[in-house]
């Protein structure tokens, strides 16, 4: 039943990253696809965990870590990005 | 034009980065037996200095922190290769390790390996490495 539940919940995750990706591609404007390339690591990070729960390993815990922490500095490069037009500042001209 | 105003990633990243390096260190001490190392570890640290660079400028965070990462990259190459020579002297092929097991006060019996003075060269070389392409990489003008 629990095996039931944790397939189907992986078959809904990967249905999810598909139509997040579909928006990756045609999203009209960058932030479209930077709000769905998060997304797409957020969905990522759940179908670790649900891998972890349904081999009884804890194996994977740092791997759920490492690609929160990737996807939070990879969604705030790109924020930077698209608003000030550089990723890495220089000293503020006041 | 009204300036940007970043509080809200200032306040988020003063809290994330302690947390990044502590879960870095950890994956640099869980080599060997568990994922991690010298490696990934270094490259977790690099993330905590990228993300340090992402919410302040760089000439704030080269005021704090000071080092000159190519210095880091080549002391971290260097120290991999001295701890491969440091084994001649005990009569053993090029970069043999060993390790035993102490009794240390707060630890208990513990496993000490000499490969972690290897593994503390590579993650330097990889913090060095990685920091400078990102640094030159941003440098567009």
């Amino acid at each position: 039943m629990v095996e039931l539940v944790l397939m189907s919940s992986l078959f809904l995750l990967i249905l999810s990253i598909l139509l997040t990706l579909y928006r990756v591609i045609k999203g009209p404007s960058m932030p479209d696809r930077v709000q769905a390339l998060d997304a797409i690591g957020i969905n990522l990070l759940a179908g670790v965990a649900i891998f972890a729960v349904l081999l009884r390993t804890s194996a994977f815990l740092e791997i759920i870590l490492l690609i929160g922490i990737l996807s939070f500095i990879g969604t705030v490069a790109f924020a930077r990005f698209i608003e000030r037009g550089v990723v890495i500042e220089r000293k503020p001209v006041d | 034009m009204k300036k940007p105003n970043d509080i809200i990633l200032h306040a988020v990243t003063k809290v994330a980065v302690p947390i990044i390096l502590a879960f870095s260190f950890h994956l640099f001490f869980s080599g060997h037996h568990n994922p991690g190392g010298g490696f990934i570890g270094g490259l977790a640290i690099a993330s905590a200095l990228t993300l340090l660079f992402l919410a302040f400028d760089i000439e704030t965070v080269r005021a704090n922190i000071g080092v000159d990462f190519k210095v880091v990259a080549a002391i971290g190459v260097l120290l991999a290769v001295l701890t491969g020579v440091g084994s001649f002297f005990f009569d053993a092929s090029f970069l043999s390790h060993t390790f035993d097991y102490f009794n240390l006060p707060i630890f208990g019996k513990t496993e000490l390996a000499t490969a972690v003075l290897f593994d503390v060269g590579v993650a330097l070389a990889v913090i060095g490495t990685s920091v400078t392409t990102i640094l030159s990489i941003s440098e567009d003008r």
